[in-house]
Order: C-alpha cells, then structure tokens, then sequence
C-alpha cells in the first residue's frame, strides 16, 4: 500500500479538512439565517401551511435526519474509508444550497417550492451529519498522538467559522445592495455562492490521500464488516458512546448552542435590540475567542481532555443567569426620564380601523436619542372601542443601538460566553477520536456528537421557549435549560469519564 | 468512587422514564391548548418529533444507569 499519507503536510490535511467543514457549516447556517426571507419569498402566505413546513424544515433535519445522517455516513465511511464518505457530505451540502437559491419563488410554482425546501434541508441535514466525523477522524487519524488536541481543533474552529462567515456574508450582501432587493432576490447570493466554496473544496479534497490507519486497517484485512452492529450491539462500544453523549457532548451541545445562538437571540428577541447591532455583537465576540479552539485544543494535548471540557460547562452554569440580567438591565429603557433624552424625533402616528367595526388602533412611532448615546424606537399601540369600552394602550420599545460603552461591555460577555464553548468544543474532537477504535471510529463518534448537539444542542430555543411559557416565569427561565442539562452533563462528566486517553491496543 | 458510579446508576435509570412521562404531559398539555386547525397539527408535529427522537436518548439514560449500577464503568479502558 502507498506510503504518500505519511508524506502529506499535516497542515494540507488540516487546511483541506477545515475548509469543507467550514463551507458546510456555512451551508447549514445562511438558511437558518434567512428563514425569515425564504418563508416570505417561498413558503405560501398562509401563516398556518407555512408553519407547518417550516417546522418539518428545522425540527427534522436538525433532530431526525442529522444522527440519521451520522449513521449512514459513519458506517460508510467505516466500510469504504473517510477520504470518499466526507467528500460525498460534501457535494450533497454544497449541491443542495446551490439548488435552495435558485428555487422560484411560491407566486410562481406554489407548493412546489415550499416542498423543494423541504427536500434540500433535509439532504442538508443528512449531509451534516455525515461531515463532522469524517473530517474529525481524517485529522485525527494524521496526527501525532501527542498533538492531536492541537490538530483537530482547527476541525473545531470550523463550526463557529461558518457561523462568522455566513453573518458576515448577509450582512455584507443586505449592506451593499438594500434591504429591499436583499428581500426581493439577493438573499439568493449567499445561497449561489456556496458552489464557488465546495468547488474549491472539493478540488483541494480530492488530492488528499486516505488516513493511514485506516489505509492500514485496510490493508491488513481488518475493516469491520458491519460497523453499526460492531458499535451499539457490543457492550464493551455502546457503554462508551453512551458515557460520550451523556458526559461530554449533551453538555457541550447546550454551551455551544447558548453562547452562539440562543444568546444572539435573546438580544434580538428578548431585548428588542437592532437587527445589525446584536449581529455586530456576536460577529466581533466570535472574532476574538475562535482562537481559543486551537489554544484549549492544544492545551488539552498537555493536561487531558476532561477538566477542561467540564469547567467550560461550569462556568455555563454558574454566570449565565447573572449576563443575562446584565443584558436585560441594560436594554431596559422602560424607565427612562425626560432629563435622560437628548432628542426625540417627530412621531409617526399610523391609523387602522377595523372593517366590521368603528374600533380603531393607532400606533405611534417615536424615534428616540439619550444623552448616553443609545437610541430606540418607543411604540405607543391604542385601541379606541366602538362599544365604549376603556382606551387600551400598550407600550412598546424596538430597534435599540447601544451607546458605545454598554455594546463593547455586551461584546465582552458574548466573548465570555463563547470562550466557555471553545473551552468546550476544542478538545471535543479528540476526545471522541480516541474514545473508539479505528473500525468503528466514524460510526461511533459521530451519534453521540449529533445527538448531542442536534437534540440537546438544537432544542435550547424550543425548550426555553416552552419553559418561559410556564406560570411565573421571568425571561431567564429558559435559561434552566441549558443550565440543567449542562449540570447533569457536568455531574455523569466528572463522575464517570477518566482524564487519560484510552488505549485500544491499537499500533499507530 | 466506584460505590458513587453505581449509586448515581439507579438515579439515572428513574431519571430517563420521568423525563419521558414529564414530556408527555407538557405534550399533551401544549397540543390541547393549541388553537385548532394547522396550529394544532403543527404543535403535535413538532412534539411528534421530539418524542420520537427522545425516547430512545431516555432509554439510552436507563442503559446507561443499569450499566453505572452493574459497575461496567469502574474500569474504563484508560485506566
């Protein structure tokens, strides 16, 4: 058997590896992104039929078809090796958001578009599930043994990348051309231009050579011939990827997904902030911690994997709440007096007036300026009855930019929390890697991981949601759940996971 | 260490059937207070699915549990 992957650069593995995974990740985002553009431009106005695709669009790519996708791609890329499983991942990815960008729109084909969607998210998902292993393995599988914390977590960087890069590039697409022809036809721009990055990808992907343990492994006659039974019908493996997804990855799921979405959600949502600021926000706190993935993956070479991975989800528990209410205190302009205000624009009154009725709603708009420097729309809702009923007024406040100083305080906590995912995550890779054996390596790290980051990572808005709609809750009740599933995460993690890498009686 | 693996087992095995049984009640609950029509549907689609994907995660935490109990994470194969 050719000896040309021992001769490959390191860093050519890294680099090829990184590159497909961060498109992917790209792929997986700018639709989540922009569900709110694609729901108005393909889905039918119909608020109920379009709700229920877009519930079939998110909750079963994200929680059915990802592990799905883990399976069927991990057994693959057991059987016929990872250079080939993850270089398919990642045609179907870049393939199917190519495709997502030219759909037209439902005025034009009706529920054909709506079901097009569908069908691409899901390949999407699949895709995804299958990607993360292989490209963690191929890396892993290259690397030294006493290095690769530090190698993988470049694979690390990718996921947190993607993200970086798909707010960037809709951002810069809306700034250039207007939100009006954003909305109209150049959200398809970013969706288009993925064929550019997977052809480079995969153009760099299919120089690279097999890992050499698997090319070993292959050689030598010893690739397993059923992968999926070797891995969860053995006891010796199943307790193993069990003891991966309840100490490690549910944990890691939740931090990462609280820190990364949740977060510019709850500024967004919650907060009421301006669609570009809470953007900026996370855009320059992602800037400063991606480096961390590669200095607590490199660490974790040093003092093990374990530690550092549950203090990330300890500090989670501990300071969540208090940045929370930090960001709720300071967007809270409820309470702002006259002597505060700066400037308040002339107001913008609006007139509705119910058709079977004489009761009318007024809205009245008020751009507001403090001296501080932050500024805000206040809006004024009235009802006016017919029956004579008593006024009702209700007040709102939205589109709020931060003064200076508070949205750098606000970046500062957004780093914070995303250092706790690089904490996380970075060593995350390895960990699994060395957990299982070569034969059944991309199968069995791969489940535990989508699990862990598809379900308990991808359900934090819908649980939190769900729990702040229980009696009494406040905003931060959400926040219970991440909290909680970091803790018992915490708890299986500290207890029951050894801090040294395991030995599979494996030569390298 | 090893007596506190296997104690934390039996805690896991209740752990996996409540959180099921907690699920059901809020699935129930929310699916009922859901307007009727396409909302109603779509709440029992998305709940549909969060059962389907949870109950083998909570049954996975009884096999967990029943495994920590019978001491098959006292020795790792790192240690």
């Amino acid at each position: 058997m050719s000896q040309e992957p021992q001769k490959t650069s390191i860093f050519k593995v890294i680099g090829a590896s990184s590159l497909g995974t961060l498109i992917e990740w790209y792929d997986f985002y700018i639709f989540g992104s922009l569900a709110t553009i694609i729901g108005a431009q393909l889905f039918p106005a119909d608020a109920g039929a379009s709700a229920l695709i877009n519930t079939l669009a998110i909750f079963a790519a994200g929680f059915i078809v990802r592990p799905f996708g883990a399976l069927v791609f991990g057994r693959l890329g057991d059987l016929i090796g990872r250079k080939y499983t993850f270089l398919l991942t990642l045609v179907l990815m870049g393939g199917s958001t190519f495709l997502i960008g030219l759909i037209p729109s439902y005025s034009s084909i009706g529920y054909a578009a709506p079901i097009l969607v569908l069908i691409l998210r899901l390949v999407q998902g699949l895709a995804l599930g299958g990607e993360y292993g292989g490209a963690a393995t191929y890396v892993a599988e290259h690397a030294p043994d006493n290095k690769r914390g530090f190698f993988t977590s470049w694979i690390q960087t990718t996921a947190t990348g993607g993200l970086f890069l798909s707010l960037g590039i809709i951002v810069l697409t809306k700034n250039i051309m207007g939100a009006e022809d954003f909305a109209d036809w150049g959200w398809r721009i970013p969706f288009l231009l993925s064929i550019l990055l997977v052809g480079v990808s995969i153009y760099i992907r299919m120089k690279m050579h097999e890992s050499p343990m698997f090319t070993k492994l292959k050689t030598e006659g010893n690739v397993s011939k059923n992968p999926l039974k070797e891995s969860f019908s053995r006891k010796a493996n199943f307790k193993m990827v069990l003891l991966a997804l309840f100490g490690a990855t549910m944990g890691q799921g939740v931090i990462w997904y609280t820190g990364q979405f949740y977060a510019q959600s709850f500024l967004e949502n919650t907060c009421k902030l301006d669609f570009n600021d809470s953007r900026y926000i996370l855009l320059w706190g992602i800037a400063f911690a991606t480096p961390f993935f590669v200095v607590f993956g490199s660490w974790s070479d040093k003092v093990g994997r374990k530690w550092i991975m549950l203090t990330g989800m300890l500090l989670g528990i501990i300071f969540y709440r208090p940045i929370y209410q930090i960001f709720l205190d300071d967007t809270d302009v409820s309470k702002v007096s006259t002597e505060q205000v700066l400037k308040s624009e002339q107001p913008v009154v609006k007139r509705i007036s119910a058709d079977a009725t004489t009761d009318v709603l007024y809205t009245t708009s008020t751009r507001i300026t403090l001296i501080s420097g932050m500024s805000y729309t206040k809006v004024q809702t009235a009802t006016k009855y017919e029956s004579g009923s008593p006024d009702t007024l209700v007040t709102t406040y939205k589109d709020k930019v931060l003064a200076a100083p508070v949205f750098w305080k606000f970046v500062a906590l957004i780093f914070f929390q995303i250092l706790l995912v690089t904490m996380v995550y970075g060593p995350i890779a390895a960990f699994l890697v060395e957990l299982f054996p070569t034969k059944i390596r991309y199968t069995s790290m791969s489940l535990p991981y989508h699990v862990g980051n598809g379900v308990f990572g991808g359900l934090v808005p819908f649980i939190a949601t769900l729990i702040a709609s229980f009696s009494g809750s406040t905003p931060l009740s959400g926040l219970w759940y991440p909290i909680g599933i970091a803790a018992l995460s915490f708890i299986i993690g500290a207890v029951y996971l050894s801090n040294k890498k395991p030995d599979h009686g494996e030569v390298e | 260490m090893n007596v506190l693996k296997k104690a934390l087992g039996l805690l896991w095995i209740v752990l996996g059937p409540t959180s099921i049984i907690f699920m059901f009640i809020q699935a129930f609950e929310k699916i009922g207070l859901a307007p009727e029509g396409v909302a109603k549907t779509n709440t029992a689609l998305q709940w549909g699915i969060i059962l389907f994907i949870f109950i083998p995660i909570s049954t996975g935490l009884v096999v967990f549990g029943y495994y920590a109990f019978k001491g098959e994470y006292d020795k790792l194969p790192e240690d």
